[in-house]
């Protein structure tokens, strides 16, 4: 930049016309891509935790729970998908407050560009994970046994619905990400959050042989409702009320927290 | 400047014009009024201590922050009428690099041109330009994490320029960075004014100040306390400062007293212990604090008559001295 001929060359280059704002979600779309190129292992962080679960539920505790390790598996499985996208839309959330921290959300929002397009980006990376880390965790379920009745339809749309459920999740990470002011925090206010909701749902255990106090929290916690549905799905046998019930709690997440997203974000600082 | 966003008909030859700019946060006026007229092609500094409201100014300006009072026009666009030309026409490189750590220098600049409008090729092409002419073309592929502060302050100048902005709002560019990395922001900063962008920075340092701004804006506790050129600053601030060196450090209280009483002004003692510097409306007045000293047997191991530095300026303004010149805040 010594040379003041190269700098004004640089300064005289023409603009270009103004993006549209898909234009400019897409780019956000492609900056989630290139995360997961340079950070490999948020992967091993994805899927670490529901393998292991896996493994240790279905060896240990799985002749116990229901008889065989086999039959298990088969109880288990949709359920450790729940669990796992829920514990992994935390990340855009992580994600946007290490970027408002860092003043980059400042640089994004002094361009002119769609202003809610970086929340484009942050659902595209939010629907990579869910579908990398659902994916895996399928491959070693069927490799351990797991059979899923309904096939790749089955499949299919128990993909679709946990991207719906990561969805309606990710708002609340979202609005932690806005108001916390560091990542850590809000990684510690997700597993508080989210550990009761898991444990205390029918992802592990049959809630007929629960005390009934609890079993009447599990048999209402969201969690719950959506293993059932990822069950049915799979199966093949899932019923309108069943996936009208898992829905519930993804609809309310997005119609509540979906605007008051937007207004913190607007109004921040 | 063609290529850069067309203000509207009638468009004043300032650039930036702000009046009775405001931003409060709970008790605390960050932002306490501020008139600032910048005009088109200058580079403009606001010169303040830590604290003083810098980056909440540079924020409202550009868009960041809405103002509690006041308005102001960038390029001749109302900043609550059309934020989004606002932003069209400017470009900010905050205090903090606001660069993508995880991505490498070359994939923060070509995301950016994508925003812009840039496709393809294109945008890879800009990209490249970019890095070649902030000198970071070996460190393209590097991520940003593994960047130095000079390389950071570099990338995210450089990542301002992606479309040539008409008007560059620089804050603190210099903070935090080693000589050598300083003059060469210093040299990049001029060579951007000498191209014809019109410059807003703000810094802690007065030589900085001094060094790069054709007019400089005082602010103190959100409010400006002074405008000028270097000189006019200078110039502002009475006749000239004496400079006085004890030969006993322990009669230096006394000599304060003295001198205060004489000439109304306070002393400012420098950290060594011996030395301070005295502001003096008059020549006579330096004549009378001198004979006075003489008088009282105070010794003098050296005096000598100056025109005032910026930080004397700044002393005499606000009455504080000001950090030492090499306190550095965070990168
Ligand atoms: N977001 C904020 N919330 C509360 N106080 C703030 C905020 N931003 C700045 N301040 C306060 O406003 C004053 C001016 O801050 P700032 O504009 O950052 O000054 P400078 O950039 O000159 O150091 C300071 O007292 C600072 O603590
Ligand atoms: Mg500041």
């Amino acid at each position: 930049m010594d040379d003041t001929n190269s700098t004004i060359s640089l300064i005289h280059a023409a603009r270009p016309p103004q993006p549209s704002a898909l234009s400019n979600a897409l780019v956000f779309g492609w900056r989630a891509v290139l995360k997961f190129k340079h950070i490999p292992e948020q992967l091993f962080d994805l899927v670490m935790t529901p393998i292991m679960f896996t493994l240790l539920f279905t060896f240990v505790f799985g002749g116990a729970l229901s008889g065989s390790t086999g039959a298990y598996l088969q109880y288990f499985l949709p359920g450790i998908l729940v669990q796992t996208v829920v514990f992994n839309s935390m990340y855009s959330g992580m994600g946007l407050s290490t970027d408002l921290g860092k003043g980059l959300f400042d640089r994004f929002r002094s361009l002119p560009i769609w202003s809610l397009s970086p929340f484009a980006g942050l659902m595209v990376g939010d629907i990579l994970r869910h579908l990398i880390a659902s994916l895996l965790i399928l491959i070693i379920g069927i490799i351990l046994g797991y059979r899923p009745e309904a096939g790749l339809i089955g499949i299919l749309e128990a993909l679709l619905l946990l991207i719906v459920i990561g969805f309606g999740f990710g708002w609340i990470f979202l609005v932690l990400g806005l108001v916390m002011s560091t990542p850590s925090t809000v990684m510690t206010m997700a597993f508080t959050g989210i550990m009761p909701l898991v444990f205390a749902s029918n992802i592990m255990v049959d809630p007929a042989t629960m005390p009934s106090l609890l079993r009447a929290f599990v048999e209402v916690n969201p969690v719950s409702l959506m293993t059932t549905a990822m069950r049915g799905v799979m199966a093949g046998n899932i019923t309108a009320v069943q996936l009208g019930a898992a829905l519930i709690a993804p609809i309310l997440l997005t119609l509540i927290l979906a605007p008051l997203t937007l207004w913190l974000y607007r109004r921040r600082k | 400047m063609p290529d850069t966003a067309v203000p509207p008909a009638g468009a004043s030859i300032l650039a930036i014009e702000a009046r009775g700019l405001a931003k409060h946060f709970g008790d605390v006026r960050a932002v306490d009024g501020i008139d600032l007229d910048v005009p088109r092609g200058m580079i403009f500094g606001i010169l303040g201590p830590n604290g003083a409201g810098k980056t909440t100014l540079l924020r409202m300006l550009a868009t960041l922050l809405p103002p509690d009072a006041g308005s102001a026009k960038v390029l001749g666009f109302d900043l609550k009428e059309s934020p989004h030309e606002v932003r069209g026409s400017i470009a900010m490189t905050g205090q903090f690099a606001s660069l993508d750590e995880d991505l490498t220098g070359r994939e923060n600049l070509i995301l950016l041109a994508r925003l812009w409008g840039f496709r393809g090729q294109n945008a890879k092409k800009r990209a490249d330009d970019l890095l070649t002419a902030f000198d970071l073309a070996d460190a393209a592929s590097k991520q940003v994490k593994d960047y130095s502060g000079g390389m950071r302050r570099r990338l995210d100048i450089a990542a301002s320029l992606v479309v040539t902005p008409g008007v560059l709002f620089l804050d603190e560019p210099t903070t935090g960075l080693d000589p050598m990395a300083r003059k060469s922001v210093w040299r990049m900063i001029r060579s951007l004014s000498e191209a014809g962008v019109t410059i807003l920075l703000t810094t802690q340092y007065l030589e900085e100040a001094d060094q790069l701004a054709a007019r400089i804006a005082v602010i103190d506790h959100g409010r400006k306390i002074a405008e000028g050129t270097s000189r006019e600053l200078k110039a502002a601030t009475g006749s000239g400062f004496l400079h006085l060196t004890l030969v006993d450090a322990a009669r230096v209280e006394d000599a304060e007293l003295m001198l205060e009483e004489i000439t109304g002004n306070k002393p400012q003692r420098s950290s060594e212990g011996a030395a301070l510097s005295l502001m003096v409306d008059t020549p006579q007045n330096a004549n009378r604090a001198l004979a006075a000293l003489i008088a009282a047997n105070i010794e003098l191991a050296d005096f000598s008559m100056g025109a005032p530095s910026l930080d004397e300026v700044f002393f005499a303004l606000t009455g504080q001295i000001t950090e030492p010149k090499n306190a550095e805040g965070d990168v």
